[in-house]
């Protein structure tokens, strides 16, 4: 073993300023992440209560929605749903739902009062075009509340489409895609609250 | 001493801006400016990671081997970036909501990259600290410039949301300029990002030859890809 750790092409005395290198910040990084994990899991909650307010107005219920989540079993994947109570009834739940935007997944959060009517929908997380997509966004545009107390019959299944396929539904300039996205994701959204009504309704005490 | 500095500060700002005569990072540059608040937050993420990891390599210079310094290098910026990733998260969430869709971008992007080799693997601390500060503040400038050309014609606004990225004080930043039906969709989609960004380069080149400098095409940090 012949180690020349001051000739230049010393390739032990290169792994070993690589190797430190790494293992310092590898343990810089270690160390703020379990600094700052308890806090940004803190922060998503708080995003998350602050999503359920905007969809389920504080007035229908007395409990705190997140503690009163029930697990749904849709397809392959689980749902958790918010359940909204008062005086033991349950008044309105809110649930996440999805839809394939111009750029990857958008998802959205849906409020449902306790007969199928739209209480609020907000959009939580997408990439859609800056300017053009994200106009889904409830801080960009008011478009995302034209769905409120609606529901599935008002208007008819076949009208919860964007106008351009024969809906009822506005597309807004310059995109289709994300609007789109968005109708198709509610009246799935909708569709989940009808097939597991009782479910979602029967309240265990 | 104070000369070297105003160096600095010349050549990060104008004279070798990281954008404009570099021609680094054109990825987060096109991908980022539909705005020109998107623009200067992407400027502001990625000016904390340009002065961290300027610091950081200026102090480990003399250990760093010339062999292995690129792997540090890209150690060391990625480690930064999450850094910022997760500590704006944690206690400045608002901002963080924001901004937390640039962040990792930065590491795509080749200036930070092209600073280390370039400037701090050689220079002394304090100037690559102020370095790696101005030429993020450069590329601030840059984005945030673009970014007003492509949101004035493609949206007819400028600095909308301003108040999302800096608080409720910035609102009076927000004004509409045109009316909606006036707007240019191109320059927000992709193509008006080259375009907008070309037409800069040409403008700053112009007011280059007026003031009777030569053209300054700085290193593009050669032993790096010219760009990302």
């Amino acid at each position: 073993m012949n180690f020349d750790l001051r000739g230049k092409k010393s390739t032990t005395l290169h792994a070993i300023i690589l190797g430190v290198f790494s293992t310092a910040f590898g343990a810089l990084l270690a160390f703020t992440d379990i600094l700052t994990a308890d806090e940004i899991a803190l922060r998503m909650a708080e995003d998350l209560q602050a999503s359920l307010v905007q969809v389920i107005p504080p007035a229908i219920h007395d409990n705190n929605p997140v503690k009163d989540s029930i697990t749904l079993k849709e397809g392959a994947k689980d749902l958790i749903v918010y359940r909204a109570l008062k005086d033991g009834k349950v008044t309105g739940v809110a649930y996440e739902i999805a839809g394939n935007g111009y750029a990857g997944e958008i998802k959205l959060i849906l409020g449902v009062d306790a007969e199928g009517k739209i209480l609020g929908v907000r959009a939580t997380a997408f990439k859609e075009t800056p300017g053009l997509g994200d106009k889904i966004d409830a801080k960009k545009s008011d478009w995302i509340t034209r769905f409120n107390g609606l529901s599935m019959g008002n208007p008819p299944r076949e009208k919860w489409a964007v106008k351009k396929d024969g809906g009822q539904f506005d597309q807004f300039s310059g995109a289709t895609i994300t609007p789109r996205a968005v109708v198709t994701a509610i009246r799935k959204g909708l569709d989940v609250f009808d097939h597991n009504k009782a479910r979602i309704l029967e309240v265990r005490s | 001493m104070s000369d070297n500095y105003r160096t600095i500060v010349k050549d990060g700002m104008w004279d070798n801006n990281g954008v404009l005569c570099q021609l680094l990072g054109m990825c987060p540059t096109m991908a980022m400016t539909t705005s020109a608040t998107n623009g200067f937050g992407m400027g502001m993420a990625t000016m904390l990671v340009m002065a961290a990891s300027n610091l950081l390599v200026a102090i480990f210079r003399k250990q760093i081997t010339q062999e292995v310094r690129i792997p540090v290098y890209i150690l060391i910026v990625a480690a930064m970036v999450t850094l910022v990733d997760l500590t704006f998260n944690a206690w400045m969430h608002e901002l963080y909501k924001v901004l937390g869709l640039f962040i990792p971008l930065i590491v795509s992007n080749c200036l930070p990259l092209g600073r280390l080799e370039v400037y701090a693997s050689r220079e002394p601390v304090m100037a690559s600290f102020l370095d790696g500060l101005f030429m993020g503040l450069g590329f601030t400038a840059a984005l945030t410039a673009i970014g007003a050309m492509r949101e004035i014609v493609g949206s007819g606004t400028l600095f909308a949301d301003a108040s999302l990225l800096l608080g409720p004080a910035f609102k009076v930043l927000e004004i509409r300029l045109l009316p909606v039906e006036t707007n240019v969709l191109v320059a927000i989609l992709p193509p008006g990002g080259f375009l907008a960004t070309g037409l800069l380069v040409v403008i700053k080149r112009m007011i280059d030859l007026r003031m009777g400098k030569a053209i300054a095409t700085g290193p593009a940090g050669h032993t790096v890809g010219s760009h990302a």
